[in-house]
């Protein structure tokens, strides 16, 4: 991607004017998605971005600056401007010997998607479509969006670190409009691994398209959901990203640095029920937050967050790190050559428990099931979280009755964890979802088995 | 990179056009500055200079598009050579066509403040670290400022189109941030504040300092009551992110497709006779006000809503062909994706009481100051919302406990409907809606 003389010249410039550490981070990234919307292939879509970011550090100052120039002389310039903001008392010339050390990607890509022909792309959004229609004459409205990524990136520090990795993703996504007596509803269904296009040898898109229209269908029969505080059960798979929200975010180790987070102070504590395990694994091979060497040339790596119900460790980029005197968790993640990386998880999941879901189901009077959460946010510092429940019915007498209307349920983090009654023995990842913390996106995943938690708060309408 | 250097750069590409083939092309740079302080050092100061550019082709009644991140030469050719031949696998549709000129003149806006350019690296580190201490001294209970940040940016973007589009222009803004935590008797509780302009002389850091310490502050003690039917007064930045979300149903784009609640209402009555809602980008108190939209096209003044009744949808090009109307000015987009439908600077038309005598008319409610999660809460499509919620009990026409860990639902067909005054306070927002207290009456609010 660019040579390695170049690499070691521009961190030996970074580091003229006294910095303590440099960086340079290469990336060059091809997108290409297609839209079909309205029974129509809208568009298809290419894109391609390439730069370089370059950070030097003093103490606990870091000067930032990124070039799409990624010549010797425009590395260069951007190493002055990323030197010049992070401005040390010492300077002179230093000279790094880079070391190139690889990790083995999660898994090998078998058919790159950008050597598959646009045509077999777009046959895969017509057929969805018709699928998605096919499910039932209510619904109305159906989009799907095919879209691949390759990202190579290249990472080498003053240290003398020389990283690289190829990730290749995959996704597709259908959307759908049902429409009935009480009105519109959405169904939504996506897939993505960070695999290539033999994405769809494993997944048919009619399947995906089916599951997407009967969200949208099954709602229309749906009932306001309650509101006030009663036990919730969440389906397998469908709510892993409330602890990724709810408890990942608090275990950053930039958030707990700064105070942020409602877990600063607790590790060896016992934080949760007994059975509950929470993990954080980058290494899953086919999961949409795996990689084989983060954003910071660190190999990916399994952290486990949560054992047994006691706090065993948080998640560490580089410099929190290296401030702490320890090892990088391999959580250094960054959206893009032009932003700085930070702590990030990957994968997050609550591991399996012993109980068989039906009983679970059966053991819980009146509350509410949810089979699949929406998007969300926490304020870590007080681990308050909010969630849509876009597929959620009604327990009744222990067992699963109507659907309800969409609603967002509210609680917080560690009450969570402490309200977790009982765990399943399915557990299940859930769809791919994008992270988007202070503003950067990045792929992660997540995943439980069947639990339930005694008591959150359900923001229906009905009394 | 000036305007005219990117404008240039469009013409370019689209002299590359062969016959039969109409070709868009948008060019954008921009230059930014970023520093973050913390705990009275710099923890990070980036500058950053990026580019862009999107091509959009449309031949034989298809349309592709791509996009890249460098204006190198060779770049703009491959760029456009692959909307080209993405443009062969789309469907036809008869109504896909770039922006022509109508004849409509742009507003002259001042969106440019060259004052930011003299402005030195020092002084913005010293307004981020000035920003830091008043939020530390603005309280006792002030525990941390998790960060305070300076960042500010001078963009320019040109279009250039084969039927006849040539727009370009540049802008600056700039902003102060900072997010606080505030601690008593063992409960945390966070805020933020901020100041947003177009040159660094007119941010200020005592209003984003006073913001900040006050959203911390006001919700210590904060308890969850229990759930009841209620009147619910949304402050100004609350309100705006509703209307954002009700703008967002007006777009021509999902009414075409059968994603509005609102499609088939024209010249209904779909909200109270109180409200009356407007879409200016031409309003130079907006920070969205811009001259142009996305396709080059002069924005406009358009009113949506007029006293309650549904008067009109937004459209781009696209969407103002196919629905048999023109654009009204509202395509949105970057560089990197091809134009959208949507509000630019959506404002309520604000009335004649103040937020006190409003809620001095109220004997039972809350005053939302904060909600989360109302992305994920609102279907836009079935109107349903349900959000998590913060804010001050109202008894007795008068501010009472801070309430917290609630949630207020409806829909945003009934809440419209239940709209029972609009305040006089219009805010403009760093953000595409300005805000107004807002009294909306019967909303379930959900707590223990």
């Amino acid at each position: 991607m660019i040579d390695e003389s170049v690499v070691a010249g521009t961190l030996s410039e970074a580091l003229k004017t006294g910095g303590e550490f440099a960086e340079v981070f290469v990336e060059d990234r091809r997108s290409s998605s297609a839209l079909l919307d309205d029974g129509k292939v809208e568009e298809l879509s290419s894109g391609r971005t390439r730069g370089a970011g370059i950070r030097v550090v003093v103490g606990d100052t870091t000067g930032f600056a990124h070039t799409s120039d990624l010549s010797e002389a425009g590395l260069a310039k951007a190493a002055r401007a990323a030197a010049s903001a992070a401005r040390g008392g010492g300077g002179g010339h230093q000279v790094v010997a880079l070391d190139r050390v690889d990790a083995p990607a999660p898994q090998e890509v078998q058919v790159l998607p950008e050597t598959v022909a646009k045509a077999t792309k777009v046959e895969l959004l017509g057929r969805a479509d018709e699928a998605a229609r096919a499910a039932g004459s209510a619904i109305t409205q159906v989009s799907a969006r095919y879209a691949d990524g390759r990202r190579r990136i290249l990472v080498a520090n003053s240290d003398g670190l020389l990283a690289g990795d190829d990730q290749v993703r995959t996704r597709f996504a259908v959307s759908c409009v049902a429409v009935g007596d009480t009105g519109m509803q959405t169904g939504f269904e996506s897939v993505g691994r960070p695999i290539g296009f033999e994405l769809f040898d494993e997944y048919e898109v009619d399947a995906l398209a089916r599951t997407a229209a009967n969200r949208a269908l099954t709602k229309l029969a749906a009932q306001p959901a309650p509101s006030g505080s009663m036990p919730v059960v969440i389906g397998p798979g469908g709510g892993g990203v409330l602890f990724h929200e709810a408890c990942g975010h608090g275990l950053e180790a930039d958030l707990v640095a700064k105070q942020a987070s409602v877990f600063r102070d607790r590790v060896g504590e016992q934080v949760a029920h007994p059975e509950v395990t929470l993990i954080d694994d980058g290494t899953m091979a086919r999961e949409w937050g795996a990689y084989a060497i983060d954003d910071e040339g660190r190999p990916a790596q399994r952290n486990v967050l949560i054992e047994n119900g006691v706090l065993t460790d948080y998640m560490w980029d580089l410099l929190r790190a290296r401030k702490q005197g320890r090892e990088s968790s391999g959580n250094g993640r960054r959206q893009s050559y032009q932003h700085l990386p930070m702590v990030r998880m990957t994968n997050t999941y609550l591991a399996n428990g012993s109980e068989d879901p039906a009983d679970i189901i059966a053991a819980t009077d009146r509350g509410v099931y949810v089979a699949h959460l929406g998007g969300g946010q926490v304020n870590t510092a007080t681990g308050d979280f909010v969630f849509g429940m876009s597929e959620a019915y009604l327990i009744e007498n222990g067992e699963i009755g109507p659907p309800i209307r969409e609603g967002n349920l509210i609680g917080n983090g560690p009450e969570v964890l402490t309200g977790i009654e009982v765990l399943g023995n399915d557990f299940a990842m859930g769809s791919p979802g994008t992270c988007g913390k202070d503003g950067q996106g990045v792929p992660v995943g997540d995943g439980t088995p069947t639990l339930r938690v005694a008591s959150m708060t359900i923001g229906g309408t009905a009394a | 990179m000036n305007p005219e250097e990117l404008l240039e750069i469009a013409e370019r590409i689209v002299g590359w056009g062969r016959d039969g083939e109409q070709i868009e092309a948008v060019v954008g740079h921009s230059q930014e500055t970023d520093v973050r302080v913390y705990e009275g050092e710099i923890e990070s100061l980036s500058v950053a200079e990026s580019q862009g550019v999107g091509v959009r082709v449309i031949a034989n009644g298809r349309q592709g598009f791509a996009h890249a991140g460098t204006l190198d030469t060779d770049v703009l050719e491959e760029t456009l050579a692959e909307a080209r031949d993405n443009a062969v696998f789309g469907s036809p549709d008869e109504f896909f066509g770039l922006a022509e000129p109508d004849g409509v003149a742009p507003p002259e806006l001042d969106l440019y403040h060259e004052a930011l350019l003299e402005v030195s690296t020092e002084a913005k580190i010293d307004m981020a670290l000035e920003l830091e201490r008043a939020v530390q001294a603005g309280d006792p209970r002030i525990v941390g400022v998790e960060s305070a940040d300076y960042g500010d940016a001078v963009g320019a973007d040109a279009i250039a189109t084969t039927t006849g589009i040539r727009s370009s222009g540049r802008d600056t803004s700039c902003y102060l941030t900072a997010y606080s935590l505030a601690s008593e008797n063992d409960e945390t509780q966070t805020g933020f504040g901020f100041s947003v302009g177009r040159e660094p002389g007119t941010l200020d850091v005592a209003e984003a300092a006073a913001d900040a310490v006050e959203r911390a502050t006001r919700m210590l003690g904060a308890t969850q009551p229990p759930s009841e039917r209620v009147t619910v007064v949304l402050d100004p930045f609350v309100s705006a992110q509703f209307l954002g979300i009700i703008g967002g149903t007006l777009s021509g784009e999902a009414v075409l497709k059968g994603r509005s609640l609102f499609a088939d209402r024209l010249g209904d009555q779909v909200a109270a006779a109180g409200v009356t809602l407007v879409d200016d980008p031409t309003n130079p108190e907006a920070f969205t006000a811009s001259d142009s939209d996305g396709e080059g096209l002069a924005t406009r003044r358009n009113q949506l809503i007029g006293a309650g009744q549904l008067e009109r949808f937004l459209h781009n090009s696209y969407t103002g062909r196919r629905s048999g109307s023109a654009s009204t000015g509202s395509a949105v987009r970057g560089y990197a994706s091809t134009p959208g439908v949507g509000c630019q600077a959506l404002s309520l038309v604000p009335g004649d009481r103040t937020p006190d005598e409003l809620i001095a008319g109220i004997d039972n409610g809350v005053l939302v100051q904060g909600v989360s999660g109302l992305h994920s809460g609102v279907n836009p499509v079935s109107g349903d919302f349900s959000t998590g919620a913060e804010g001050l009990r109202i008894r007795n026409g008068e501010l009472a406990e801070p309430v917290r860990e609630i949630t207020i639902a409806s829909t945003l067909q009934r809440m419209l409907l239940d709209v029972a005054a609009v305040g006089s306070d219009l805010t403009w927002l760093p953000m595409s809606s300005a805000g107004v207290t807002l009294v909306v009456a019967e909303v379930t609010m959900s707590g223990a």
